[in-house]
């Protein structure tokens, strides 16, 4: 992934609360067996309708989404993801995510921003017209009228992200560490150790 | 970590291969399910990388959404074209990866074929205490046996395959506590539906899940996946109901299950399984049984639920300003109006299946309610969707098969099918659908149509009268 620090420009005052992944991307748009080309499904029946929020003159493109609570719930797909940073954004800011796609948003150098209800209200408000700014070093977003909030970040994820370091790699290298459990687990649980149909 | 400890960090603990200062933990998979819709690309990661499938033994490949629920071979035995040729390309992609990378796959015409989540438990793969990855959120239902098991997204599904772990941090427990006994005709779909509407479609965020007390206890193995499939919609990442002897029997002789003295070992450790007197879970919701009636959606998130003999709620009703809007929106969707009574909810469409209503006793509900009656003129089209080839041939020889053709019904092939229409399987643009499958969401089971979630026995009773209505009185 590329790796992320600093957001800054557009942000699309969207706000809506539990956007689920099938309104990011509907099922019909799951069966592409490569990565690229999702933002034209993203928020397809949304973007259905004359004039929505994403597909005006100034939101277009914008790297930044302000959302509401619970984004990103419901199935696994990383599709959501990858429509999102196919759209241009990335970098998501709500009162909280799903798990999963919090997960699916890092692992594709996405920034997910969790900042209280207040924060995003005001954030709504002046993303109508203005930028924001968003800086993953200093963990804060700000704006043009001196709005500054603080966000918490896994330190771990921070890490990967201003590294844009490949987890596999990292994992594979603690190989040592791996055989060593899986001989532990092949003593003690052999029954989880093996799966055979036999 | 020492001192009492819950269901959760028994089997955390148990699968940790190094723990970090940053609170991050690598943790050993026992058991990988793919699919074909969220593993394509992962295979393709692993090829540019020049890296291979650490332990093929422990994944298992089985095609699901994609697959229509029609015949797949023709008189012949040859393969019938699939007419999407995306789809057909995605099921091909599986086919080729899984042998390339030495992973048994169950091909789409086997007897063995199904949901991912139905055929893990069926073949004895999914085990009690396990940690059980599938890309695919409706993970969370390998842990109504016990098991550690949650949806994972593509890259996800690429670090497992290379290295059969994953970077997790420990999530916050939860246990969901329903006492006492489940009136009659009160099913395990109604009170996850139920525990959805209390806690909200985030309440779980954050949490894993233990759903334990009485009303528990009571399910069957079956109605215990029905309920922990559904632990994702209250956004909790995994749900768990602590193994015993039901589990235990119905885990025994499955093709995978373990066999002879590694049978002995793997019981004795599953019943170590328990959360321990005097652990603390973070959250603690209780919930009485009795308080639970057969539960409908009125919206589009699950958390939009109310019990059979209720109405559409006003918007106003809600506390929450966001919510009130979204109600709003979710009822122009819908095409309902506030005050109207739920059982008045005309449907024109019943299906029955996916994974968390598709298992042979959920087949039994709906027959048991359909048997010598007519699917109603207004449901159009009513189909029945077994959850793998296997409860297809149990069903067919109990004659479920032919009880829901008599009466108007469809009976398909196995598959995730109109759950979400990603096979030709779709709920017309504007038309309602009595859905036994987990999601309302808009759009979900096709453009524009409007679900409404329900139990088996709930589903099979709206395609007879043709709109949503009490099973409970077809019961006696």
């Amino acid at each position: 992934m590329k790796p992320i620090n600093h957001v800054a420009g557009t942000a699309i005052p969207f706000g809506a609360k539990n956007v689920d992944t099938d309104v990011i991307i509907p099922a019909h748009w799951l069966k592409t067996i490569t990565r690229e080309g999702l933002g034209k499904g993203a928020f397809e029946a949304i973007r259905a309708e004359e004039g929505n929020i994403f597909d005006t003159e100034r939101n277009k493109g914008a790297p930044i989404l302000i959302a509401g609570d619970n984004f990103g719930c419901g199935s696994s797909r990383e599709h959501a993801a990858w429509a999102l940073l196919d759209m241009g954004i990335t970098c998501v800011i709500a009162p909280s995510f799903s798990d999963i796609f919090s997960g699916n948003a890092f692992k594709n150098g996405i920034l997910t921003v969790v900042l209280p209800q207040e924060a995003i209200d005001r954030l709504l408000v002046v993303a109508v017209d203005q930028p924001i700014d968003v800086d993953l070093e200093s963990q804060t977003v700000t704006t043009p009228f001196q709005d500054r909030f603080s966000f918490e970040i896994d330190p771990f994820r921070k890490h990967c992200l201003l590294g844009g370091l490949d987890e596999v790699g990292l994992t594979l290298s603690r190989d040592a560490a791996i055989k060593q459990h899986e001989a532990k687990i092949a003593a003690d649980l052999p029954f989880l150790a093996t799966a055979s149909a036999a | 970590m020492t001192g009492p400890k819950t269901l959760y960090e028994k089997i955390w603990d148990a699968h940790t291969v190094e723990s970090r200062d940053d609170g991050t933990s690598l943790i050993w998979i026992d058991r990988h399910l793919v699919h074909e819709v969220t593993s394509p690309q992962a295979f393709e990661a692993l090829r540019a990388a020049g890296r291979k499938v650490r332990r093929p033994d422990l994944t298992l490949a089985v095609p699901d959404h994609n697959l229509p629920t029609t015949a797949r071979r023709d008189a012949a035995g040859h393969r019938i074209a699939i007419k999407d040729p995306q789809s057909a390309q995605q099921l091909a992609a599986l086919e080729i990866n899984a042998p390339e990378f030495g992973i048994r796959l169950i091909g789409d015409a086997d007897r063995e074929q199904g949901i991912v989540h139905v055929v893990g438990p069926e073949q004895g793969f999914s085990l009690p205490g396990a940690t059980i990855v599938c890309g695919d959120s409706h993970t969370a239902c390998h842990g109504g046996l016990g098991a550690l098991a949650f949806g994972i997204g593509t890259s996800e599904v690429e670090h497992v395959l290379a290295t059969q772990t994953l970077q997790l941090k420990r999530s916050k427990t939860m246990e969901v506590r329903v006492e006492g006994e489940l009136g009659a005709g009160v099913t395990a779909k109604d009170l996850v539906l139920h525990i959805c509407g209390t806690l909200g479609a985030s309440g779980g965020t954050g949490y894993v899940i233990e759903y334990t007390g009485s009303a528990i206890r009571n399910l069957s193995v079956e109605g215990r996946l029905t309920v922990s499939n559904m632990a994702i919609e209250h956004g909790a990442r995994a749900g768990l109901i602590a193994p015993d002897e039901k589990t235990f029997a119905y885990v025994q002789g499955r093709p995978y299950a373990p066999k002879g003295a590694d049978w002995d070992k793997a019981v004795a450790w599953w019943k170590s399984l328990t959360t321990d007197a005097g652990a603390v879970y973070d959250k603690v919701v209780v919930i009485d049984a009795a308080d639970i009636a057969p539960t409908v959606t009125w919206g589009t998130s699950p958390e939009d639920t109310v019990a059979i003999g209720g109405v559409v709620p006003a918007p106003e009703s809600f506390a929450d300003p966001s919510k009130q809007e979204a109600a709003r929106k979710s009822l122009a969707y819908m095409g309902l109006t506030p005050g109207q009574k739920m059982t008045d909810v005309e449907v024109q469409n019943v299906f029955i299946g996916s994974c968390t209503n598709s298992r042979i006793e959920d087949m039994r509900a709906a027959a048991a309610i359909v048997k010598g009656r007519r699917k109603a003129d207004n449901v159009r089209w009513a189909i029945v969707v077994p959850g793998s080839g296997l409860v297809k041939e149990q069903a067919e020889a109990e004659g479920l098969d032919k009880i829901f053709i008599e009466a108007g019904l469809e009976w398909r092939e196995p598959g995730c099918s109109a759950c979400l229409a990603m096979n030709p399987d779709k709920v017309p643009s504007g038309e309602r659908c009595a859905s036994t499958s987990n999601r309302n969401f808009v759009g979900r089971q096709g453009p524009g149509a409007r679900t409404h979630l329900v139990s088996p026995a709930m589903a099979a009773a709206a395609a007879v009268t043709g709109h949503l209505t009490d099973a409970r009185e077809f019961l006696a």
